[in-house]
């Protein structure tokens, strides 16, 4: 917020009395109307079923009528035969992608950012952006593709037919490797961008100092990103639990799920497809509430190393 | 390179650590941009050759027995034909629907002095961190009567609190309050100012918007997954669910079975290519075009987000 430009205009307006303003602007609150309306409905109602996930929710009697059982859905979430396996599976995944996935990006926009030759900085960007404009589920046709035992690229190279997706170690490397491909490219436009404000004369005094290209890097542009790196690392540590439904759910096969099977997948199977309305919700609660806490721990965490990052 | 080198301006003043430095520079793009273009490329080839040929990896570098087979084929099939309508439908309708109640919601939050501005920005971006989940949602979707219908796939979404953000910085940043405040002085009411000011003064954002929007409804799939059940109203994604994800791992099992290509039902396999090309082409060819807006939009939501 830019204090200083709302406070002068408030103090203009404050000088006439507030119904006269709220008047004033009608036209303003009638637009926001509708975006308010769908956000209760679709957005706030939601959030206040949650509650469906301490009840044994029945369609006739809705959200507030039906039975109060407790913490009996969490309980029996707890436990499901496989529960530890997705904590793990959910946990590791998430790590893993965040370990490969959050430094590439800030690599390419370094790199990139030292290419003198325009032309082809921007054409490098345009091709890295493309795969993020692609659906998942074309991704997802394509990997399996790729990974077919006979005739898919991956093995044609290698000379084998290995069927890639059966296996379960081989679940995460293909997960994490296909979210490189589609979206390192678009992570590096926020670090693009904050490299573009970097004062250009800092290079120049550090090229007549005899700085070399990678001590450039090093002290003018990697100190540049610093509180950006952290704000992104607090946003991924935040979302751990969150592993994204769908590419899962299309890489998985009856003989990976020892590796592919996770929360969110869980609660896709047993709400939608399997109605329990209840259960589905009480075990997303779980995942929110960890995510939550999460949030926070890393949150104070990245607060004592750099005042300039809390973000709550 | 080298003659582009040259016309760089800080050229003249490298030396040779910084010539090689270029070098080793240029090399490294040249591989990530190939490991990011050449799946794209593969499929490209793919798709126009003989699948035989394909599967006996002949087109590594360039077509086979070059075929437009796959295509004509996608075009004979009615599911496809229906999905991509469908695809079409729901891209149009939605953003123009999404574009809108992205404008009317941060038109008036960009507005100081608007008395409850601060309370009502909060009650959007709560919703960006915080939600009901996923069956709270249908249940909710279900009781408003949505499911099969089109509409499903708009309301829910509400308003897109990130690039509410990001348009509402720049109604603050970038429009010259002079021209806002002068409209007013001569008489203009708040609607017509919008419409006739800020509106045409943001067509570089609203590109960028609708791009976004557009993207978003072409690539979606889970939502119509979810909340459009009946077969005929599935989008492209959806339709290719049945051709790339579940038929593949049919003809895995046959292949090993048979133990070769032999038993390979060509047509299916000439589909595979050719409907990746025809999903992922349209917004491929579009995001260029609002390229250079993406920095400077992101740069803006993410200062004040």
């Amino acid at each position: 917020m830019s204090k200083n430009k709302s406070k002068t205009a408030a103090a203009v307006m404050t000088q006439r009395p507030l119904k006269k303003r709220i008047m004033d602007n009608w036209q303003l609150y009638a637009m926001l109307a509708v975006p308010v309306l769908l956000t209760i409905v679709y957005k706030y109602i939601p959030m206040y079923g949650i509650q469906i996930a301490f009840r044994d929710y029945k369609a006739s009697k809705g959200f507030t009528g039906s039975e109060w059982v407790g913490f009996e859905w969490f309980l029996r979430f707890f436990s499901a035969p496989t529960f530890w396996r997705m904590i793990k599976n959910t946990v590791l995944l998430s790590l893993f992608s965040l370990l490969w996935s959050f430094p590439i990006p800030i690599i390419l926009a370094l790199l990139l950012n030292q290419m003198r030759f325009h032309r082809f900085k921007r054409v490098t960007q345009t091709v890295l952006y493309a795969p993020h404009f692609i659906s998942t589920m074309v991704i997802c046709g394509m990997i399996r593709i790729f990974l077919s035992p006979s005739g898919g690229l991956i093995n044609l190279i290698a000379g084998t037919s290995i069927d890639f997706l059966t296996e379960s170690a081989a679940f995460r490397t293909i997960y994490i490797a296909s979210g490189i491909w589609q979206d390192a490219g678009w992570g590096i436009i926020i670090y693009m961008a904050t490299l573009a404000n970097i004062d250009t004369s800092l290079y120049e005094a550090a090229k007549v100092d005899g700085a070399s290209l990678f001590q450039r890097i090093c002290h003018i542009d990697i100190p540049g990103l610093t509180s950006i790196m952290v704000l992104n690392l607090i946003m991924s540590a935040g979302s751990l639990m969150n592993v994204g439904f769908e590419k899962v759910w299309l890489l998985q096969t009856d003989l990976n799920k020892a590796t592919s099977d996770v929360i969110s997948v869980y609660v896709y199977q047993q709400g939608i497809e399997n109605a329990k309305y209840s259960y589905s919700t009480a075990v997303g609660l779980f995942n929110t509430v960890i995510n939550v806490i999460l949030l926070i721990l890393v949150n104070k965490m990245a607060g004592r190393i750099s005042d300039e990052t809390s973000f709550i | 390179m080298r003659a582009m080198s040259v016309k760089s301006k800080s050229g003249k003043l490298s030396g040779f650590s910084e010539r090689t430095s270029d070098i080793i520079l240029v090399v490294i793009c040249t591989v990530v941009l190939f490991l990011v273009a050449y799946p794209l490329y593969y499929v490209l080839i793919a798709s126009v050759s003989d699948p035989y040929d394909v599967y006996a990896g002949k087109t590594f570098l360039l077509p086979s027995q070059f075929t437009l087979e796959g295509y004509r084929a996608v075009f004979a099939e009615p599911q496809i034909l229906t999905g991509l309508f469908n695809s079409f439908k729901y891209t149009i309708i939605g953003t123009v629907f999404s574009v809108v109640v992205l404008y009317l919601t941060a038109y008036p939050l960009s507005v100081k002095g608007l008395p409850g501005r601060k309370f009502l920005s909060i009650f959007f971006i709560i919703t960006m961190y915080f939600g009901g989940g996923m069956v709270p949602t249908y249940l909710i979707v279900k009781h408003t009567g949505l499911i099969n219908n089109m509409w499903a796939l708009f309301l829910p979404g509400g308003v897109a609190v990130g690039n509410m953000i990001i348009v509402r910085n720049f109604f603050e940043n970038s429009i010259p309050k002079e021209m806002t405040e002068a409209a007013q002085i001569d008489g203009a009411s708040k609607w017509k100012t919008f419409i006739q000011i800020v509106v045409p003064l943001s067509r570089s954002i609203m590109a960028v918007m609708v791009v976004f929007s557009m993207v978003a409804y072409w690539n979606d799939w889970f939502t119509s997954l979810i909340y459009l059940p009946s077969p005929e109203r599935a989008p492209l994604p959806l339709v290719l669910r049945n051709i790339l994800i579940k038929s593949s791992a049919s003809a895995s099992q046959a292949s090993t079975i048979s133990g070769g290509f032999a038993e390979l039902n060509k047509m299916t396999e000439m589909i595979k290519f050719s409907s990746i090309i025809i999903a992922a082409l349209p917004m491929l060819v579009i995001y260029p075009f609002v390229q250079k807006y993406f920095e400077k939009g992101f740069m803006a939501g993410a200062v004040k987000g």
